[in-house]
């Protein structure tokens, strides 16, 4: 190894100077799996407190949950509401298939049904509350 | 070994211990947490469903959570097992997509947890008087 | 083509360290040629300062593990015509370690975090005791087969995101190794190994993104290996045995 290679390691170590991945290595199926799974899972946290709020509302002004209920006819919240359905049934159907790909054992050939599975199983639920709402 | 080395490798084992230990033991809650969260999400969405096409109200609402004690039992559990879940989860993205870690953002997370219990645990006992 | 009409391949090529630069050459287009052939051409023909690690060149070593076209591969098993499909062809080091000079990286840091996961075997029997006797069909040894062929090329280590987004992550390679030796009965690390893994930068910050899987050459699933740890994990902490 030259001096100036050796420079180099010891900056290369010390600085942590790497390159990253970028979308071309993430072009595969379980990438976007995990993408909807986390994207979902942030969505819920923060809408969880807000839903409890809301329902808390039923305690201390009955007439302004009746209020906000008639406000959820509206199309544009009933799309609101649909989206949430979709990340709820995309973050349910996500981690039933990592439980079990971490419970129940490998199968490489199973893993892409699974996910087609569960992103088709989301999209139903998604399709179903839309078309009753 | 000297004294002051047995005790650097004691305490450098116990906290070794205590890391893989707690690791493991949010991995155990989180995955946990998510079979309950499973069956409690299946209920959810299937009665949402079914709600929504009936005409959402206050009075289905809280009819059927005064109906008797199967209802709120069962959002009682739902909101106890969303408020392990949730901060557990967070507390990875935090790590990995803002790089925020250690015993501050641990303790924002606890707070999240009972805000979270709290709130659901108010939620149904305000709708189910 | 170039003006005898031959055809010419233009490809770029990471030179520098981390705030380097990809720089263009042209080179001969033949038939079957792999990328390790593209990039021997550049430092033997045009440009004799290109770093660059190899040594097999038949796929058995790993050493010449590169990012072509964002992807970690094998470059002597990559052919162009496979991966050229918009003939351009982008050579850049492995992704997630540090950059030594253009497409040499360290491996120091993926070979710590071997250590770490405590990826060597731990002996139990001395020269006086008698062969251990392993069943090749039992559970615990056909769960090594699956993985054990590990040759250490960081492939996996490049491609994970999770070693880009948190960095003591031990990635997979190293959590496929221990996975290996937790399984081994003749092994003696035991508990120390299962706590080794057990931390927020071990087997439980894998998010089964599978990455390492697509990309391993020898086609082993870290990924399963470190779902099987997690449950080892697990079910000590249960136990009371962490």
């Amino acid at each position: 190894m030259t001096d100036r290679d050796a420079s180099a390691l010891a900056a290369a170590r010390s600085g942590r100077a790497m390159r990253r991945n970028d979308a071309r290595a993430r072009s595969h199926a379980a990438y976007w799996a995990f993408l909807t799974h986390r994207l979902s899972g942030i969505a819920l946290a923060l809408f969880l407190p807000v839903h409890f709020f809301v329902l808390a509302q039923a305690l201390t002004h009955p007439t302004t949950l009746d209020a906000f209920l008639e406000w959820t006819r509206r199309p544009v919240v009933k799309l609101a509401e649909t989206l949430l359905v979709l990340a709820l049934a995309a973050h349910l159907g996500g981690g039933v298939r990592l439980l079990f790909v971490e419970f129940a054992g490998w199968r490489a050939d199973w893993q892409k049904t699974a996910m087609a599975l569960a992103a088709a199983a989301a999209l139903a639920v998604a399709l179903m509350f839309a078309l009753a709402a | 070994m000297s004294d002051t080395g047995t005790w650097a490798a004691d305490s450098a084992h116990r906290n070794r211990s205590r890391t893989a230990r707690a690791a493991a033991w949010r991995f155990v809650l989180q995955r946990a947490s998510a079979a309950v969260l499973a069956l409690c999400v299946v209920v959810h969405l299937a009665t949402m469903i079914y709600a929504v096409r009936h005409g959402l109200s206050s009075e289905a609402i809280v009819a059927r959570m005064q109906a008797g004690a199967a209802w709120p039992t069962f959002y009682a559990v739902f909101a106890a097992a969303a408020a392990i879940h949730a901060p557990l989860g967070m507390r990875t993205v935090v790590d990995e997509w803002l790089g925020l870690r250690g015993s501050a953002v641990d303790a924002a997370l606890g707070l999240f947890a009972l805000l979270l219990l709290g709130g659901g645990l108010y939620a149904v006992h305000a709708l189910a008087g | 083509m170039n003006e005898r009409g031959d055809s010419t391949l233009p490809v770029r090529i990471w030179r520098g360290n981390a705030n380097g630069r990809f720089e263009r050459y042209d080179v001969p287009r033949h038939p079957s040629q792999t990328v390790l052939d593209v990039v021997s051409h550049v430092q033997q023909h045009v440009d004799p300062t290109l770093a660059y690690r190899f040594a097999c060149r038949v796929g058995m070593c790993g050493s010449c593990a590169m990012t072509v076209n964002g992807k970690a591969r094998w470059t002597c098993r990559t052919h162009v015509d496979t991966v050229a499909t918009d003939a351009m062809l982008e050579v850049a080091p492995l992704n997630n370690l540090p950059i030594v000079r253009d497409l040499v990286v360290d491996m120091a840091p993926f070979f710590d975090k071997w250590a770490a996961a405590k990826g060597a075997f731990t002996p139990t029997a001395t020269r006086h005791d008698d062969f251990a006797q392993v069943e090749p069909a039992s559970p615990k040894r056909q769960a090594i087969d699956a993985t054990i062929e590990c040759i250490g090329c960081a492939v996996c280590y490049a491609s994970c995101d999770v070693v880009g987004w948190k960095p003591a992550y031990l990635g997979p390679a190293a959590l496929n190794r221990a996975w290996t030796l937790v399984n081994d009965v003749r092994d003696g690390a035991g508990a120390v190994r299962l706590r080794a893994v057990s931390d927020d930068a071990g087997c439980q910050a894998c998010h089964t993104h599978q990455s390492c899987t697509e990309r391993c050459p020898k086609h082993l699933s870290p990924t399963a290996a470190i779902a099987g740890l997690k449950r080892r994990v697990a079910a000590a902490a249960i136990k009371g045995q962490l």
